[in-house]
């Protein structure tokens, strides 16, 4: 493994740390690792149609998150329901879509094969992309968690920033989705902001602490797979994991 | 001069009215109480003032109206990593304000460091209710609405609020208006009330507006409107 090897994932990860540690306050959890599920259909009709992977899971994904945020501006109970019925029918159309074993436990672990070098260029800019617009957002959001009321009198247009983090979320999903796989990919998003919410008081360190966490996440997991010979994906959210379960030890204020 | 004018207001939810015939003219620099029993549309009323929801009628504010918005109560996520410090600083940010109008205004509210660091989560209602009206300040606004600010404080802390309040449309030259439930701050610091029990029933200077009969109709019963008086229940 070279350090090239490294770029893309770590890159990745820093993305999911911060879209993790807004989507931790904004308790969108839930619907964020659902949505990594809506591209195993997509994965599915890409190795249906012999195109990019990459290319069939943008397209579910995309057409889940809009259906998302229409269900989100409905604020209705149902909400939460049609959300689990997507999750379900997302996965049994995948494992429908993608008839061979192989490519499926590669659809929801991770795998692929190796990276060729436009896949290469298109994650390092999603992966900048997603870390520069949440910075940009940055006081959108903030006011947006604390009260989308007071937002909505402050000149926020809540609808549209909303929209945009579920675009976002999408995109750092779809950075990561290559190597960790449809089921193991929301776990980088949210396992370490979790611990950073744990280990932190303020939100300027939260944020930090989430990005670095989810980077150390891969580093340390992809050096102990090579080691051992592991599977990557899962190595990394298992040390992601052990991170959570340290930061457990540290008492809250 | 003419600061807002609200003409045959009328908001209905599912079809149904929760609030009609609201019409009155307020000018600038006066400090409009409303008020009303609880379900009157008090805060539906704000909502309308605002923009927040949909509504029939004519809400007309003057050219150059910037309004300042304190909402009643915020259920702030108490494991919500969010302090007024960053909620400042993201408004200031997005509006281009400086940062010597943010020590300015948390000046004038007397926010203290503590509180400015604090979790919002884990402020007290008063501590809370200031550090809202700074946000609300930030951008100086010319028109301040505020939705029962003393709903989460206690009994002394309201008097000291409504000082504030009095205090800070001086500094700002701001126009008031606010939701009470306490007739007798409506009496020491309002120029102007508004009667709401899903219609407008009343608008002049309370000394004007409030007659006995006025009140009986509104909270219905003389006795009502006597414990209002010397606020001793609630």
């Amino acid at each position: 493994m070279t350090i090239t090897d490294f770029i893309l994932p770590v890159l990745g990860a820093a993305a999911a740390g911060l879209v993790g540690a807004f989507a931790l306050m904004k308790r969108t959890v839930l619907a964020g690792d659902v949505m990594s599920h809506i591209a195993i259909p997509g994965l599915g009709l890409a190795v249906l149609w012999k195109i990019n992977p990459l290319v069939g899971g943008a397209l579910t994904l995309f057409a889940g998150i809009l259906i998302i945020w229409n269900l989100q501006k409905k604020t209705e109970l149902s909400t939460e329901a049609a959300i689990g019925v997507m999750f379900a029918t997302s996965v049994a159309l995948g494992a429908l879509l993608i008839n061979s074993t192989e490519e499926l436990v590669d659809a929801l672990f991770g795998g692929f094969g190796a990276v060729s070098q436009g896949e290469f260029i298109f994650g390092v800019a999603v992966s900048l992309g997603v870390l520069i617009a949440l910075w940009l957002l940055r006081n959108e959001l903030i006011i947006g968690l604390f009260s989308p009321e007071l937002a909505g009198t402050s000149g926020v247009n809540v609808d549209r920033v909303n929209l945009w983090f579920l675009l976002l979320f999408g995109l750092a999903i779809l950075a990561s989705l290559r190597f960790l796989g449809a089921l193991l990919v929301g776990s980088l998003i949210i396992i370490p902001a979790s611990a950073a919410r744990q280990l932190t008081h303020t939100l300027g360190n939260f944020l930090v602490a989430s990005v670095v966490l989810a980077m150390l996440a891969v580093i340390v997991g992809f050096i102990v797979a090579q080691h051992f010979g592991l599977e990557p994906g899962a190595t990394v959210v298992v040390t992601a994991a052990a991170f959570f379960v340290i930061s457990l030890f540290k008492k809250k204020k | 001069m003419t600061v807002l004018t609200v003409k045959d207001l009328e908001v209905s939810f599912d079809g149904e009215p929760v609030l009609t015939g609201v019409n009155f003219a307020l000018d600038e620099k006066e400090s409009l109480a409303v008020i009303g029993p609880n379900g009157a549309g008090k805060s539906i009323f704000l909502r309308a003032l605002l923009g927040m929801i949909p509504f029939k009628g004519t809400i007309t504010w003057t050219k150059g109206a910037r309004i300042g918005y304190v909402p009643q109560k915020i259920d702030a996520d108490r494991h919500l990593p969010i302090t007024f410090q960053n909620l400042l600083a993201a408004k200031a940010s997005l509006r281009k304000i400086s940062r010597g109008e943010i020590d300015t205004i948390v000046h004038a509210v007397s926010l203290d460091e503590k509180i400015l660091t604090t979790p919002v989560g884990h402020l007290s209602g008063g501590q809370f209710q200031r550090g809202l009206i700074a946000f609300a300040l930030l951008g100086k606004p010319n028109v301040l609405i505020l939705d029962e600010p003393t709903a989460s404080i206690d009994k002394p802390g309201e008097e000291q609020m409504y000082e504030l309040i009095h205090r800070l449309q001086d500094e700002y030259n701001m126009t008031i208006i606010l939701v009470s439930h306490d007739l007798s701050f409506v009496y020491r610091y309002s120029t102007k009330v508004l009667c709401l029990n899903q219609s407008g029933l009343c608008f002049g200077s309370p000394e004007e507006a409030l007659t006995p009969d006025m009140l009986r109709k509104l909270y219905g019963g003389p006795t009502k409107f006597y414990h209002h008086m010397h606020h001793d229940d609630h």
